[in-house]
């Protein structure tokens, strides 16, 4: 994966595969302490103690098809390669939280990518989740919360061209005033 | 936060929207499927997706529903996109690109022909 964007993309999809019926997802930003910081957080079914000591592990996978989970493995060592640090914590029956700090600005510390269409994928794609999205960039704050806009549509598909533009503009607008004030 | 005055954009959408849909006959809803495992996402399944929502958008195309799954299994042959028309047998596509994504909306979805070079067997 060759952006930040798209590593928060594959664990949110593991999220949505714990049968997760919300999920935060968390950016910070912040020069002066040169972190770049990730957290994606459900409330799925999580895992015991056991099970998230082996998840670091490729070889190790809930899934049927195939016996290599490259997901977690994958976002770990991109952001220990980068100074960076890597937790997982959960309980069985709350949930889950992935937190990847990045040293913001080291030479191999991948770009943080297209985060409007990560966003769009998960809230048009798997539209039953609750989805919400804080972006913190040094003082800057946009916080993205689907709910509000699922209670005024009241049952309208967000697949609506109509709708999707909306989100998709209310995305761009939030990002674009954080980044450059 | 989407704020008060854009909710209330949001809300005019939204009964323009629902005037128009009164006015069709309700047939069900064709829906397309984008797989997103890490195998998927990593041969480019977001850009494939990206693409299929500005048809949607840009040509305002209505009464679709799209739905991004985790891994479908079919690792060779991601990224993969499934089209499910109501009424019709569900078709499933691999090694979809933008363009193919492209291809796909335009003569399956809205011209009813299977683009049959790149139908795989699910």
């Amino acid at each position: 994966m060759r952006e930040l964007a798209l590593h928060i993309l594959d664990i949110a999809e593991n999220s949505i595969s714990a049968n997760a019926t919300s999920i935060k997802i968390i950016i910070i930003e912040n020069i002066s302490e040169d972190i770049l910081k990730i957290i994606i957080e459900d409330n799925g079914k999580g895992m015991d103690e056991v099970t998230l000591k082996r998840i670091i592990d490729p070889f190790v996978t809930s899934r049927t098809t195939r016996k290599v989970g490259l997901g977690i493995p994958f976002f770990k060592a991109a952001a220990e390669a980068c100074e960076g640090t890597f937790d997982i914590s959960s309980q069985p029956g709350k949930g889950t939280k992935v937190t990847a700090v990045f040293k913001h600005s080291h030479i191999d510390r991948m770009p943080l990518g297209d985060v409007v269409n990560t966003l769009m994928t998960l809230i048009i794609g798997t539209p039953d989740i609750h989805w919400f999205f804080e972006y913190q960039m040094n003082e800057q704050v946009f916080i993205f919360d689907d709910e509000p806009i699922k209670i005024v549509l009241d049952g309208l598909s967000l697949t609506e061209p109509s709708v999707m533009k909306f989100i998709r503009q209310t995305l761009i607008n939030g990002i674009e005033s954080v980044q450059s004030p | 936060m989407p704020t008060v005055k854009s909710l209330d954009d949001l809300k005019k959408i939204r009964d323009e929207a629902l005037r128009k849909q009164q006015l069709k006959e309700s047939q069900g809803k064709t829906e397309i499927i984008v797989g997103m495992g890490t195998v998927g996402i990593a041969a480019g399944a977001r850009e494939t997706l990206k693409r299929i929502l500005e048809l949607i958008e840009n040509k305002n195309l209505e009464d679709l529903i799209v739905r991004q799954t985790g891994n479908i299994g079919l690792d060779s042959f991601e990224p993969i996109v499934q089209v499910a028309k109501p009424g019709e047998t569900k078709v499933t596509y691999g090694k979809v690109t933008p363009e193919i994504a492209q291809r796909i909306i335009e003569d399956h979805v809205v011209n009813g022909k299977i683009v049959t070079e790149f139908q795989i067997e699910d």
